[in-house]
């Protein structure tokens, strides 16, 4: 499979604050990658480099060319108008006509459940429905690597059930490749192939995901195997 | 308190005859605070929203400019326009000075750092706060400016509101460029200073009554606005003059 994302050696600075330290991996169409490890460890500031919003101090990040990002932010920003147009703008943006613009929105829109709330005020949903539309405009945009930085961690239960299933859904569908970073290490079983554990900035373990879960990583990988001890107990 | 209660009821008698003297006065100042508020957010808007999300060398010392300025005293900026609409300074050929336009624009300069530096607070804050999302959608920094502007219209709203308070309520710029000239440029404010020096406390009070029944509607016309936004989306519209750092 051909490498759609590769970041060599990137190095993020904040001030004097070393956020993202010397770290280097590639991710193949059709992958599903999640980012593990504990806040401040570095997974949304690597979101933020694959993505292009923040520039690397050190190193390198290339794309291939045939690449088509699209992410769905933790807290999605309603903007102040309609669910309909909420799709349309981010389409617009992309080179979307405005003419076209409303039938895509409404296919996206249909895919999430949300073609009758088309004409509601976006601030006005729920958030799992705020998430789920983020999800619309992702999908309307169809890209084929899709981040995803903690997309269910402020949602309720039902919420994140909803959105992991539109996740599995769009991946069955489509084959679009996932990077995302998740606490919820049940969601990262059922939804990643492969896992990426950091720390302090660095990757410490970049594992399949049935190797993350099943193997004894104390000798390999001892510090992801404190984590994996402490979340699940 | 005879005194105070008498020059009530007179004050009130003007306003109720429609006393053709003062309801010139009040039209004047609503034209000239009116224009000088248009032309103060047409510039401010455009120039707060772009100084919200550019950042470029020198940002902090204009901001900080920015920021003394909307401490600038009336009669400053009256001063400044004087000098700049004199017949000797380099806008003196206009020959707007003792004019209704000179007033508009003495206004306008003295609103300008109001609704710019509001107007950047406004955005800055949503910037920060979700800029990257519409930057993730591929949205450069002038159309972030434009539609982070757009998105807060309704606080800007507001900005606009508190800059029209802030002329229609000033009274050393007007007086200074304007010359207080009765049937031209005498306004509201300058025709309370020049009634209350002159004794006449009925006219000064009753123009004080429409000044504050101008502001009182100000005030109306926001929390209306905050209402109706609320209703509408479930969310806060924040005041816009509240926060500036």
């Amino acid at each position: 499979m051909s490498v759609v994302l590769q970041v060599k050696e990137a190095s993020v600075l904040f001030g004097t604050h070393l956020a993202l330290d010397a770290v280097s991996f590639q991710m193949h169409a059709g992958e599903r990658v999640a980012l593990v490890g504990a806040n401040g460890s570095g997974k949304s500031t690597l979101l933020r480099v694959a993505h292009g919003l923040l520039k690397v101090s050190r190193g390198q990040v290339r794309q291939s060319p045939e690449l088509h990002q699209a992410m769905v932010f933790q807290r999605p920003h309603m903007l102040r108008t309609s669910v309909l147009r909420f799709v349309m703008w981010g389409l617009w943006l992309q080179g979307v006509s405005w003419r076209e613009a409303p039938v895509r929105a409404m296919q996206a829109l249909a895919r999430v459940g949300l073609q009758e709330l088309a004409a509601r005020s976006a601030r006005n949903l729920s958030g799992g429905q705020q998430q789920r539309l983020a999800l619309a405009r992702a999908w309307a945009l169809q890209p084929n690597l899709v981040l995803l930085d903690e997309p269910t961690s402020s949602l309720d239960p039902n919420a994140k059930r909803e959105v992991e299933h539109l996740l599995s859904e769009w991946v069955a569908a489509s084959g679009v490749s996932l990077l995302f970073s998740s606490h919820n290490l049940g969601q990262v079983k059922r939804l990643a192939t492969r896992v990426i554990y950091l720390e302090g900035g660095r990757i410490l373990a970049d594992l399949p995901v049935a190797a993350f879960f099943n193997q004894p990583l104390d000798q390999s990988h001892p510090e992801a195997h404190l984590f994996l001890k402490g979340e699940l107990g | 308190m005879t005194t105070l209660t008498d020059t009530a009821l007179t004050a009130l008698q003007l306003l109720t005859q429609l006393d053709p003297l003062l309801w010139a006065i009040v039209a004047r100042s609503l034209w000239v605070s009116v224009l000088a508020t248009a032309i103060a957010c047409s510039l401010g808007v455009v120039l707060g929203a772009w100084l919200g999300v550019a950042r470029f060398a020198g940002r902090d010392v204009l901001l900080t400019v920015l920021n003394t300025l909307l401490a600038l005293p009336s009669v400053v900026v009256g001063l400044l326009v004087y000098l700049l609409l004199s017949r000797t300074g380099p806008l003196g050929a206009l020959g707007w000075l003792f004019s209704l336009k000179a007033m508009v624009l003495a206004q306008a300069v003295l609103v300008l750092p109001v609704v710019t530096a509001l107007t950047r607070q406004c955005v800055e804050d949503a910037e920060c706060s979700h800029g990257e999302q519409l930057q993730s959608l591929g949205a450069k920094p002038w159309l972030r400016s434009v539609l982070l502007a757009w998105d807060e219209r309704y606080t800007l709203l507001t900005v606009l509101i508190a800059a029209f308070g802030r002329a229609i309520s000033e009274v050393g710029a007007v007086m200074v460029v304007g010359g207080n000239i009765e049937g031209f440029t005498r306004v509201m404010t300058t025709a309370i200073a020049l009634e209350t020096s002159k004794g006449d406390l009925p006219l000064a009070l009753a123009l004080g009554f429409v000044l504050m029944a101008v502001v009182l509607l100000l005030n109306v016309c926001i929390s209306v606005l905050r209402r109706w936004r609320q209703r509408i989306d479930g969310s806060v519209v924040v005041a816009a003059q509240g926060g500036l750092v």
